[in-house]
């Protein structure tokens, strides 16, 4: 017998708030991406222990979906990034002022 | 019984030392003043939450996120940390936007309360399985791939589509236009001969 979920679930809202708070504190992009992460991954572990729980496989095929549309994320993305970042030497979201009216 | 209570021991400590990996990794990346360091803390974290997938039976999912994320998504953010040369030390002190750090963290514990305190009461509601059981005889790859292929396969299909968008969409993202390679180039010499 396995421990009972609400741990599992306690810890993955802890996980996600960490990755809420990084995202809020964090200036640089590429760090609030990996925060974002963070976030998913906690998403994906109650999926799982959810899954567990009511002994459903669906939850495990949603952590399934999740996992490659993060994949798709992170690379337009990081495309993104790249294709702005490229002419600077740091890369700080409160750099990005260029939109400004 | 005794067979019983050790493998709960196990189970117990199997968590607690995954969730201090998962949670130290996860406050690393955060505080972490060099982005290398964080990407490094996010694998350290992607492991843990692996562990945690394989506690829970979920074996097929623990091999994907061990490949899919800590091998190609952190190679992935490695590559463009060292393409854009941002590997240096930030300074956590500055503060551009007074106050922004305090009111993230009250925000951050009010709710992680609130997930906590609406959540905690009633964390499943108990309705039976409809996607087909997660226990059972047989591997948990094959449950996932039955479940996958006839109910789920619709959308299957579709994350084809969306990662085909993706990768047209990081070409054209990372392409620059012809008349700027050249552009770039010149200043790129300019700035070597100088």
């Amino acid at each position: 017998m396995s421990i009972s979920g609400e741990w599992y679930l306690t810890l993955a809202a802890a996980l996600f708030t960490i990755g809420a708070v990084g995202l809020l504190i964090r200036r640089n992009v590429l760090v609030m991406f990996m925060c974002v992460e963070l976030m998913l991954n906690a998403v994906n572990l109650t999926f799982v222990t959810f899954a567990r729980m009511l002994d459903d496989i669906g939850g495990q095929v949603v952590v399934f979906f999740v996992l490659v549309v993060a994949a798709a994320e992170v690379v337009v993305g990081l495309g993104i990034i790249v294709s702005i970042f490229r002419r600077r030497t740091d890369a700080t979201a409160d750099d990005l002022h260029i939109l400004r009216g | 019984m005794g067979l019983l209570l050790a493998a709960t021991k196990v189970d117990m400590a199997v968590f607690a030392v995954a969730a201090l990996i998962v949670l130290s990794g996860a406050i690393g990346v955060v505080v972490a003043r060099n982005p290398v360091h964080s990407a490094l803390m996010l694998v350290m974290t992607l492991f843990g939450i692996a562990v945690l997938f394989v506690a829970q039976e979920a074996h097929f999912l623990a091999a994907v996120q061990v490949m899919v994320y800590a091998g190609a998504i952190v190679v992935l953010f490695l590559f463009v940390i060292m393409l854009l040369g941002v590997d240096r030390e930030e300074n956590l002190e500055a503060e551009d936007l007074k106050g922004q750090r305090p009111v993230a963290l009250v925000l951050g514990v009010i709710s992680l309360a609130e997930i906590v305190v609406l959540g905690g009461a009633q964390w499943a509601t108990g309705a039976s399985a409809t996607g087909g059981a997660a226990s059972g005889p047989g591997p948990n790859i094959e449950k996932l791939a039955r479940a996958l292929f006839t109910r789920h396969l619709f959308a299957f299909e579709i994350t084809s589509v969306l990662l085909v968008i993706a990768v047209v969409g990081a070409v054209v993202l990372a392409r620059r236009p012809p008349g700027a390679v050249e552009a770039d180039d010149a200043a790129a010499l300019e700035e070597v001969g100088s």
